[in-house]
């Protein structure tokens, strides 16, 4: 996927001015919102859940290395294959030899941020692989040539009228704008593509070392008709996906659906493990699952180890007024949002998503509703820091922050500029207010400056006369 | 009050403060003195040192914790008007100190009896030398770093019941931020532009004629948004209107 975080200020600010977005993004905020509240509601214990689940995943996350071996051998003994992808282009290299062994041409795809992530469409379809996306939102984008602007919820940045033109131009058909005519248009084209896919490529939601299952949750079935019809199976997945138990998925599936949609749990949740065995009615002959570290281990041993819990489930995005204004593809890459401003720059680099951790209130309500309560304000912060010690923030305003640090470390100076600065500002003020303040035009473009008095509370208070 | 409860608060003066609206400090100091304490500002108190720790930079952050934590130590409580600050003073000095075997304990010290200045008028003080008059139809944006940093809700409201002749009246999405966000405020005005159209829109809604808050940063933003769009309502600090001394212009106003 083509890398443009760098384009963050012109996106997010045409973003502002599409009403087309505008108005998906509204009415997406206030489901994903309502929703969440109304289900966790309905579980006095989440709280409780939640510091469970963070507890566990740190437990995990110190062990990594024996559950991932556990997994991988436990996939074996049931007779599937499982490969080590260090990076992106060694995850790509695996499933393209994969595709090629299999003698495939049409590849079906459950929706999978791991292979946004490696870029996995551009390289299969560079081979010539027919593929096709079989999630309803990952289908619509993939029709409309974008990427996914939501983690969950891939074309949460289309109307529905915007939907059905899309289907109209490509399908030569006209489905109603409504979500069931759209659904059921989707449905009578993708029916085809899983009949006619050779390999089925899922993402995993958790990996279980105990029985080398992989978990997917989905709300429309398709992961479970990619995987068992086509001949091959590949799974992809990020190494933090392994989790030891059983159990261990269930607690995680109890906070992700909820985090996610709102719902108690998401309509289909599958479980898949090895190929078909003599007497099973269905599924692949052959099983793979391709283990992508591309920066995850490093992750593991840094500041940033914390953003290994996180389950994709989306909550940080919907719950970000960042997020809510502009939708993901400001962002500029495969992850959006608080968790991905994060993210972003560990994988694309802290010097080329530079505004992602930066356009960012801090506000906190990210972390207050992350299910796995990753302190992501903190981390975001983390990354500026970074950014400062690999002198990535811009020059001018290096330049500000080390004058105001040593003018602030001196108070007479300190004081001295900021009674000059008021008195300065009070003459500017008319009315009670500065309208236009060169220097400062990014605050007064949109806003007045309320104006000072022109005297300092420390001057006013100290020549009251409180002085001792 | 009897004198034991009582002691001495720094009050810490916060840049904001200091410079663009020192009504907030007298406002926090009658208060404060009318129920017995002793408030001292100390002359030698700069910046928190946030705006360094949000940006990115920790050395400095780290110096300026010092240099406050020194300041205020010797107090029996330091008490600032703002939640914004003050989570920076309770929570992140400690985080930023840590590693810091001289500084570790005494950051955390300071943090210890360090209050935001609405939240020590509630609990240590007490909502019953609130005795100002108020007669308007008001609304309280709730700012974040108070409402998530410290769980600032029920002081400001509790405070304001004891307001005579004043209305409450909440708006929605009380939990949204309003766009300030400090320096972001000046980095992506564009994107703090719709933040603060989009608070400023639920704050309208509720026909309340005055703005109150704990955190003049926001205030300020906001302010600054009502009066551009020239909307009849006036902002103030929640303690100039305990204290009795919202009688002069709001924010932004003459
Ligand atoms: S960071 Fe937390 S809230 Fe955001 S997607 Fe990950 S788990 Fe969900």
């Amino acid at each position: 996927m083509q890398i443009r975080t760098r384009e963050f200020i012109p996106r997010a600010t045409f973003a502002l001015h599409d009403p087309n977005l505008q108005r998906a993004l509204a009415k997406a905020a206030d489901g994903f919102i309502g929703k969440r509240a109304k289900a966790i509601a309905e579980v006095p214990e989440f709280e409780a859940l939640r510091e469970a689940a963070r507890v566990r995943k740190d437990e995990i996350l110190s062990e990594l290395d024996l559950w991932l071996e556990r997994y991988e051998a436990q996939v074996r003994a049931v007779g599937g294959q499982v490969h080590w992808a260090r990076d992106a282009e060694d995850a790509r290299a695996i499933i393209r030899a994969l595709c090629a062994r299999a003698g495939a041409k049409t590849v079906a795809k459950g929706k999978s941020m791991v292979s946004e992530e490696i870029g996995l469409n551009e390289a299969l379809a560079a081979d010539g692989l027919e593929v096709i996306e079989t999630d309803l939102g990952e289908y619509i984008v993939q029709l409309a040539k974008e990427p996914p602007s939501h983690i969950i919820a891939p074309a949460v940045h289309k109307t529905k009228e915007q939907v059905a033109e899309l289907f109209a131009e490509h399908h030569g058909t006209t489905p109603e704008p409504t979500v069931s005519g759209l659904v059921t248009e989707a449905r009578q084209q993708l029916r085809r593509a899983f009949f006619r896919a050779d390999v089925g490529i899922t993402g995993a939601n958790f990996l279980i070392a105990e029985t080398g299952a992989s978990v997917i949750v989905t709300n429309e079935g398709n992961g479970d008709l990619t995987q068992t019809l086509a001949r091959v199976h590949i799974v992809t997945a990020g190494i933090e996906k392994v989790v030891p138990a059983l159990e261990d998925a269930t607690l995680f599936l109890r906070l992700l659906a909820r985090s996610a949609t709102g719902q108690d749990s998401e309509t289909y949740t599958t479980y898949s493990m090895g190929p078909r065995r003599a007497g099973d009615p269905d599924g692949p002959q052959e099983y793979h699952v391709v283990l992508v570290d591309n920066g995850r281990s490093r992750m593991l041993g840094g500041p940033w180890r914390e953003m290994l819990r996180c389950i994709r489930c989306g909550a940080c995005m919907n719950h970000c007024p960042v997020y809510g204004a502009i939708g993901g593809h400001a962002y500029g890459w495969v992850y959006p949002g608080p968790m991905g401003s994060v993210l972003t720059p560990l994988f694309v680099g802290l010097d080329t998503a530079y505004d992602l951790p930066n356009a960012c209130t801090l506000n906190g309500r990210c972390g207050e509703v992350c299910p796995v309560k990753i302190p992501l304000p903190e981390l975001i912060r983390e990354v500026r820091h970074a950014q400062q010690r690999d002198g990535l923030h811009p020059p001018a305003e290096q330049r500000v922050k080390a004058l105001w640090r040593r003018v602030a470390e001196r108070p007479a100076l300190y004081h001295g500029l900021e009674r000059l600065a008021v008195r300065l500002l009070a003459t500017l003020g008319y009315k009670g207010r500065i309208r236009r303040l060169p220097g400062l035009s990014g605050w007064t473009d949109a806003r007045d400056l309320p104006a000072p008095t022109g005297r300092t509370f420390l001057e006013l208070w100290h020549a009251k006369g409180h002085d001792e | 009050m009897p004198p034991d409860r009582t002691g001495t608060v720094g009050l810490f003066a916060t840049c904001l403060m200091n410079a663009m609206r020192p009504n907030i400090g007298f406002a926090a100091a009658r208060l404060l003195e009318d129920a017995g304490w002793r408030v001292e500002v100390p002359r030698e108190q700069t910046c928190c040192g946030q705006p360094a720790y949000n940006g990115g930079d920790e050395d400095a952050a780290r110096a300026l914790a010092r240099r406050t934590i020194a300041q205020f130590e010797a107090f029996d409580a330091l008490v600032a008007p703002s939640g914004s600050c003050l989570a920076t003073l309770k929570h992140d000095y400690p985080r930023l100190l840590r590693d810091d075997p001289l500084w570790a304990g005494r950051a955390q010290a300071l943090a210890d009896k360090s209050w935001e200045l609405l939240t020590f008028l509630h609990e240590r003080v007490g909502p019953e030398h609130i005795r100002s008059r108020f007669p308007h139809r008001v609304t309280y944006h709730d700012s974040c770093s108070g409402l998530r940093q410290l769980g600032i809700r029920e002081a400001p409201r509790a405070l304001l019941a004891r307001v005579e002749g004043l209305r409450l009246v909440e708006a929605e999405e009380r939990e949204v931020c309003c766009g300030f966000g400090g320096t972001f405020s000046v980095k992506y005005p564009t994107l703090s532009e719709r933040l603060a159209e989009n608070k400023v829109q639920r704050l309208l809604a509720t026909r309340a004629d005055v703005v109150l808050g704990g955190d003049l940063g926001c205030l300020l933003h906001l302010a600054g948004r009502l009066t551009r769009i020239c909307a009849p309502v006036r902002v103030y600090h929640t303690v100039e209107v305990l204290a009795g001394l919202a009688d002069g212009p709001g924010i932004g106003q003459s």
